[in-house]
């Protein structure tokens, strides 16, 4: 058994954190979060010229065609250094959408731009709060023009075209939206985390491309979400491990009544349940790595897994490690709320945790209910 | 990554199946054995294992086991299966004192007491914790005083499990009470057929009896039945309590299975229990962790298989097992419903298997490490974090407070 990642696998992540130490320090974050830039184009020009947008892409459309275990290994670092750039976005929202869905030629037309970083994609989908159904979703799409509103779209603004969920006259279906028409209105909205900038898009009768089979859009989107859940977990691992170094420093360095803080119980078994779930997060994204990696059958069992095991974890580090900080971890000065703020947006950036606990749960019965169709390595 | 074996570790493998097909018994009733006094078939699978090599994989030859690797232990244990409750009564000797002695023992120790406790011929126990050392197991009271070349032993031991049916216990006692706790300690190995010990059995909540209360009045050891030099008892003993972690965490085993399967079963107010939001919730929560813990295991084995030693992140196994049983249990029974007060295996859902860990699984928080030095060990030997302050650290241990005794 080799559960583990491999030894080059091992050192493309120690390249990766050494790099974004260098290109992302917490200073960084805090500049684009200060400044209401859209994203640190420095990092994300750094990241494009490293290849790590082509890292997972196949080779016939200018990929490394590398895989994905490596894909999680640089997701990871991202998450660990916060890093506002719209990777993510990009790689596993739009890119994932073209690969599921596309036709050889718009593959052949968009992939090798969002390998090479010369385009941005992104994904518009919700239009209100709550639960994401084909009753929520009003956008339509009628002789080729859409119309209709979407909101809280990630990058938008870098972004030259969008994957856009809309109503046709088959139900709901994917179409790609040219960004730069002059139909499509574009403005930032405040979010929990500045540092990655959301937008509301207006269509107003926007001339649109289909992106695979007419009314499958929400599978395609499922599908991809699955592998997204995946590869934002590891953003999501990398950052709760981030928040936790941050608190387990805190704890040994600062002195209260006479001693660390850390050497108090209370602050001690704190740290400790943060480690504890962190850790079962990273068994839970491997075992989501592995089967993304190999297409495995469970995959959306272990995509579910992965998904609520880090959301919870990077919110449970990100909000302890503020209480271990007190006072100070209140303030903006302080760099634990980068850490907050992250674990909150990527929880609910592929939907909520709720949404997922119930998909898991849906998945898991069926597996019961078919126990031939477990393919369960145990 | 893969969970593929390596050739080598395929080979192995078949090996360890042939041996079971042609060895194994073919159906073991563990509700025909438990709490039986007829320990010819437990001994009898113990015998059959040693002598083939297979009762301590990694033990040398001749010693019950055959100069395996870690990993190739952790192979014969996922394939023993079933078959290793058949093995439940050595698990003090071939967990802990095994280890222990050919560690810090003499050559003389380990060949007179290592080959019968693998061949299942000599039972063993573990007489550490006392009513006022548990998790504080330095403090143990019971005194050990040189008389000649013999030692005479008095107080009193708790939580020992096998009490009841060992020939030989595993001893910390205290020699030196003028010095600091973790100083005045010393290790023996104790004949359990001494005069002057008395057992009785514990009643646990749940109305079984695993653990035994022992004491002992005026029982003499031979020096030579010491183990390590005097005074090294703490550090002795730490060898045998690193086993116990790693050998108790892995031997619960998730109930999130069933407690999966009762809410397939049972009806909710609106379909199964499984369609209720709240439990959706609920099970989400609990697979991550059994999913968590299971592929943690793997990475441990990749360790093992990478020639690498698991260290005391091994502990959150049991951490997270002892609690998910127990919150799990306590779900389970109130999915039943008003019928989740019955305990009769015929009347409770699932043969009462929630009824009967709703209690046991009290223990599984408290033995082998509570869950609150569990996260100290986590806490310091994991993250580095500053140890606690210890104010009986540095005092002779006759001036150390005692407070209340037992509670």
């Amino acid at each position: 058994m080799n559960f583990e990642f491999s030894e080059d696998q091992q050192m493309l992540r120690d390249e990766a954190r050494k790099f974004l130490s260098e290109q992302c320090p917490p200073e960084e974050v805090r500049r684009v979060l200060d400044s209401g830039e859209t994203h640190s184009d420095k990092v994300w020009n750094a990241v494009v010229e490293m290849g790590w947008t082509a890292t997972a892409l196949p080779e016939a459309y200018g990929g490394f065609g590398m895989g994905y275990l490596e894909l999680c290994v640089i997701a990871e670092e991202i998450g660990r250094a916060a890093a506002p750039i719209p990777f993510s976005t990009s790689v596993y929202l739009a890119g994932e959408c073209v690969l599921a869905a596309g036709t050889d030629a718009q593959k052949d037309d968009l992939l090798p731009k969002l390998a090479s970083g010369e385009a941005i994609g992104t994904l518009a989908l919700a239009e209100q709060a709550g639960a994401i159904s084909d009753k929520t979703i009003s956008s339509r799409v009628i002789n080729g023009k859409l119309n209709g509103r979407k909101i809280v779209v990630p990058d938008a603004e870098v972004a030259s075209y969008a994957i856009v969920v809309a109503k046709d006259a088959q139900g709901v279906s994917l179409y790609v939206a040219n960004l730069g028409d002059k139909g499509v209105t574009r403005t930032r909205q405040k979010t929990v985390d500045p540092s990655r900038s959301h937008y509301e898009v207006v269509f107003d009768d926007v001339p649109v491309e289909p992106l695979g089979s007419p009314g499958k859009g929400l599978d395609t989107v499922d599908r991809v979400f699955d592998r997204a859940a995946v590869l934002m977990a590891f953003e999501q691992l990398g950052g709760a491990q981030a928040a936790l170094e941050m608190a387990r420093q805190q704890a040994s360095e600062r002195f209260a009544f006479g001693r660390a803080i850390g050497s108090f119980q209370a602050i001690k078994h704190r740290i400790a349940e943060m480690y504890v779930s962190m850790e079962l997060a990273r068994s839970n994204c491997y075992y989501g790595a592995w089967a993304l990696s190999t297409n495995a059958a469970e995959l959306p069992i272990a995509a579910a897994a992965a998904r609520v095991a880090a959301g919870e974890a990077y919110y449970q580090c990100a909000r302890e490690s503020i209480q271990v900080h007190g006072g100070m971890g209140f303030t903006w000065e302080s760099d634990c709320h980068f850490y907050y703020r992250r674990s909150k947006l990527l929880s609910l950036a592929l939907g909520s945790e709720r949404a997922w606990k119930d998909k898991l749960i849906d998945r898991l019965a069926a597996r019961k209910n078919a126990p031939s169709s477990n393919l369960d390595a145990a | 990554m893969d969970f593929n074996d390596t050739p080598q570790e395929s080979e192995f493998r078949k090996e360890v199946r042939a041996w079971l097909a042609a060895n194994a018994p073919k159906e073991i009733d563990i509700d025909a054995l438990r709490y039986k006094d007829d320990l010819a078939p437990f001994k009898n699978w113990q015998k059959k294992k040693a002598e083939a090599g297979w009762a301590a994989v990694t033990w040398p030859k001749g010693l019950g086991g055959r100069g395996g690797t870690p990993i190739q232990q952790v192979i014969w244990n996922q394939e023993e299966g079933m078959n290793a409750w058949l093995s439940m009564p050595f698990i003090i000797g071939m967990g802990m004192a095994g280890a222990t002695i050919m560690t810090h023992g003499t050559k003389e120790q380990t060949m007179r007491y290592v080959p019968p406790m693998s061949r299942g011929d000599e039972i063993w126990c573990q007489l550490f914790s006392e009513p006022s050392a548990g998790s504080d197991l330095a403090g143990v009271r019971t005194k050990a005083v040189k008389d000649g070349d013999d030692w005479v032993v008095n107080g009193q031991k708790i939580w020992t499990s096998f009490a009841h049916v060992a020939d030989f216990g595993i001893l910390v006692a205290r020699t030196d009470p003028s010095v600091p706790k973790h100083r005045g300690l010393t290790y023996f190995i104790l004949d359990m057929k001494t005069p002057g010990i008395e057992i009785r059995p514990i009643k646990m909540v749940s109305g079984e009896s695993d653990f035994n209360e022992v004491f002992f009045t005026d029982v003499r050891i031979p020096d030579s039945n010491r183990l390590g030099d005097v005074g090294q008892g703490w550090k002795v003993a730490m060898t045998t309590l690193m086993n116990e972690r790693l050998s108790v965490g892995a031997s619960f085993p998730s109930t999130f299975d069933e407690i999966l399967e009762l809410s397939m079963q049972l009806p909710g107010e609106d379909g199964k229990l499984i369609d209720n939001a709240a439990v959706r919730e609920h099970m989400a929560d609990w697979f991550i962790k059994s999913n968590g813990l299971k592929y943690t295991g793997y990475r441990m084995i990749s360790a093992l298989s990478q020639g690498r030693m698991p260290g005391p992140e091994a502990s959150i196994t049991k951490l997270v097992m002892g609690r998910g049983r127990q919150d799990i249990a306590s779900y389970a029974l109130d999915m039943q419903d008003m019928a989740g007060i019955l305990t009769d295996k015929e009347q409770a859902s699932l043969d009462a298997v929630f009824q009967r860990s709703f209690f046991r699984s009290i223990g599984n928080r408290l033995e082998g490490g509570t869950d609150e030095i569990l996260l100290n060990i986590i806490g310091e030997r994991v993250l580095g974090l500053p140890p606690d302050i210890r104010v009986d650290k540095d005092m002779p241990f006759s001036e150390v407070p005692s407070g209340k005794v037992g509670g």
